[in-house]
């Protein structure tokens, strides 16, 4: 997808104006956060389990070229085919080959964030190929023309409204012309049209959660059971994959999968968890009669052995974004590519670049809450801390804000001047009446007061006259 | 399919891990100690939970089964087809249905129903019911696991309305540890069945405001029918 991440401040200011995205966001502060609180509570081993995972993901990436040539040398053992893709372009050639090869018009695709990053759709659009999102929500943003705006619930930005709504226009030429209320029915007639979709389609096309080097597995891991359709009822299955997915063994993954749902969306197990190796066997009823596996790297490899390597321990659960007050505040589209909240402030900048995402890693507070519930320990305020500083370095950020900055660091330099300047704005605050204990209104504060309140010092001086007074 | 500008990629991205990583190809003693942990896979952090004597694990399986929203009726081998029959009664759903092929369902005594119409074979689209054994359950989860292949094609889990899976007390494990044990005892180290699919309950959704809503796209009901040894 074209990324719109450099127009962050815009799209945020948008964002908190839109009544309806507040209405959904309302929703996802309570929802999958406090979810994953009671489900963690639930399981005395969680937090020994991610350690274990974080250890599985840094081991595998220590060995990453071993274990992708293992997992290719079991699925080409089973009568599969890996490929590989250096880049977004190669990816996408190699899928719409694979497509022709088959006389392919139309592909069931369950939920990949890597075809969204490839921008796949619009690619096999061109070529005369249709892709049919199969996952509810995604299938929901697929009828508005909307990218998704969180990894797991690509429409959870919108109302039950709205999206009775877009079934209305878009299911009306299919006989269903009466606007629904009720969620099930909503679920129910979206069930009914991509039913056929599946049956019709030539292709499915699946990402993969996990790459199973002991046995050349592709692991997946949905609710809804469209994936599965997708690598089952079509003569070709391929599966799209970034190379950081393989994990060495099927214990390993066993370690993954409990931490993966639970941290998403509080289940102790989402409803389908499954592992393809290689097309349909002799005396199979059913089952896919070609089986490719397309291996993305788009940048990938050239964060291994760097200070920015823990990000490629991710496997997108979404946890980070859940419990960010920043994406709790603007929700995903606001970041403007594929990845939102805070994972997405550490990937875009690496995938597209700093120019491009310079803004992102500076929407937070740093109040941490994301590396407290990732499943794999990423640091991600750390990460972000070092984008910004290679924004600094590259004269990105903005003159005033530079300038304030230069300042700041030539009085915090000087601990007399400090302590004499600190010690004048106090008592000039107290000046501006500190008896109601915070301004409405401050001169050179109006970008906070005009949103809330600028608290008051209290009174007793400075933090430095206070800890010399009271130091023993 | 591999064509040259696929091996050209393939060292391409090889390569550029190994430039990274600041070696070339793993050799020596460091390939060793990866090739062990490859051929004696290490487990995780123990489960508690599921560590326990079979017919409590067999409880605890039903418990999770059904805070996933399946039901589960424990009977003996000699009630099965009559629970299923039974089932389909008291849901008002038609007495028929599709089943899977294999020998693991023909023990049980189907032609006690006469209204029971069964076809053997795999799922179709306009199947309403499904009747499936299953490869294990996991007591940790209440999660089924079944293995693909002719007695068991994936379209029966998948296609009908309400999946109805036989499932004996002792294929019941603790953990996917002990189902990894079991499929490599059946299928060799390092083999798998085309899909080995494990099922928590029927499809769901949380995609429309976060509410989960179920049969999404696969089954709307799973009757579990454990039978009693």
């Amino acid at each position: 997808m074209q990324s719109t991440a450099h127009d962050f401040k815009d799209n945020a200011h948008a964002a908190l104006a839109d009544p309806n995205l507040q209405d959904s966001l309302a929703k996802l502060k309570v929802g999958f956060s406090e979810r994953r609180r009671q489900a963690a509570e639930r399981l005395p081993e969680f937090e020994a389990l991610r350690d274990r995972a974080r250890d599985i993901k840094d081991h595998a990436l220590a060995n990453l070229d071993f274990y992708l040539e293992e997992f290719e040398r079991k699925v080409t053992g089973v009568g599969g085919h890996v490929h590989w893709a250096p880049t977004a372009e190669d990816a996408r050639r190699i899928i719409a080959d694979l497509c022709r090869s088959v006389g392919a018009r139309t592909i069931a695709k369950s939920k990949s964030m890597v075809s969204e990053e490839i921008a796949l759709n619009d690619h096999l659009e061109a070529l005369g190929i249709a892709p049919i999102e199969t996952d509810l929500g995604e299938y929901i943003i697929q009828l508005r023309h909307e990218p998704p705006s969180h990894i797991i619930a690509p429409a959870v930005h919108l109302t039950k409204d709205q999206v009775a709504d877009t079934f209305l226009e878009h299911h009306a030429k299919l006989g269903f012309t009466r606007r629904l209320t009720e969620r099930n029915d909503l679920v129910a007639e979206a069930r009914h049209v991509l039913r056929q979709k599946f049956i019709d389609a030539d292709v499915g096309l699946t990402g993969a959660n996990f790459l199973v080097a002991e046995t050349g597995s592709s692991m997946l891991v949905t609710n809804e059971g469209n994936a599965d359709l997708s690598n089952t009822l079509p003569k070709m299955h391929i599966v799209l994959a970034s190379i950081e997915k393989v994990i060495p063994t099927l214990e390993d993954a066993a370690v993954l999968l409990r931490v993966l749902a639970r941290s998403a969306t509080g289940q102790e197990s989402s409803a389908y968890t499954t592992l393809n190796t290689g097309p349909k066997r002799p005396g199979d009823l059913d089952g896919p009669e070609h089986y490719h596996v397309v291996i993305l790297d788009n940048g990938r490899s050239s964060v291994l052995g760097t200070e920015m390597q823990d990000m490629l321990r991710c496997i997108r659960c979404g946890a980070c974004m859940n419990h960010c007050p920043v994406y709790g505040a603007i929700g995903g589209h606001a970041y403007g590519w594929v990845y939102p909240g805070p994972i997405g402030a550490v990937l875009t900048p690496q995938l597209l670049g700093v120019e491009e995402a310079s803004n992102l890693p500076n929407a937070s507070t740093f109040c941490g809450r994301c590396e407290s519930v990732c499943p794999v320990r990423i640091p991600l305020p750390g990460l972000m801390r070092h984008w910004r500083e290679r924004e600094f370095e590259r004269h990105l950020t903005p003159r005033a804000v530079r300038q304030g900055l230069a300042l700041w660091s030539f009085i915090a330099r000087r601990p007399r001047l400090y302590k004499s300047l600190t010690g004048l704005a106090n008592r000039m605050l107290a000046l501006f009446g500190r008896a109601d204990g915070r301004y409405a209104t401050l001169p050179l504060a109006g970008g906070w007061t005009r949103f809330r309140d600028f608290p008051a010092p209290q009174p007793g001086g400075t933090f430095h006259a206070q800890w010399k007074r009271r130091r023993p | 399919m591999s064509d040259a500008p696929d091996q050209a990629n393939r060292a391409t991205i090889l390569n550029g891990i190994r430039r990274s990583l600041h070696r070339g190809e793993l050799s020596g003693a460091q390939r060793q100690v990866v090739e062990a942990r490859l051929a004696e896979p290490p487990r995780g952090p123990m489960v508690a939970r599921a560590n326990l004597p079979q017919p409590d694990k067999v409880a605890l399986f039903c418990q999770w089964a059904e805070a996933n929203n399946a039901t589960v009726a424990r009977v003996a081998a000699t009630d099965v087809a009559s629970e299923v029959a039974s089932y389909l009664a008291r849901n008002n759903l038609p007495a028929e249905a599709a089943m899977a092929p294999g020998p693991a369902l023909d023990g049980f005594d189907w032609a006690s129903q006469k209204m029971l119409a069964l076809r053997r074979g795999r799922g179709e689209g306009s199947d309403h019911v499904s009747i499936t054994g299953a490869f294990a359950g996991i007591a940790e989860t209440g999660t089924l696991v079944t293995a693909s292949g002719p007695e068991h094609p994936v379209t029966l889990n998948l296609l009908p309305d309400t999946h109805i899976v036989v499932l004996r007390e002792a294929d019941i494990v603790g953990g996917y540890e002990d189902v990894w044990v079991r499929l490599r005892a059946r299928y060799g180290k390092d083999r798998m069945p085309r899909t080995v699919n494990t099922i928590t309950g029927p499809s769901r959704t949380g995609d429309i405001e976060q509410t989960i809503e179920l049969g999404a796209h696969g089954p709307r009901r799973m009757h579990i029918v454990v039978v009693r040894e």
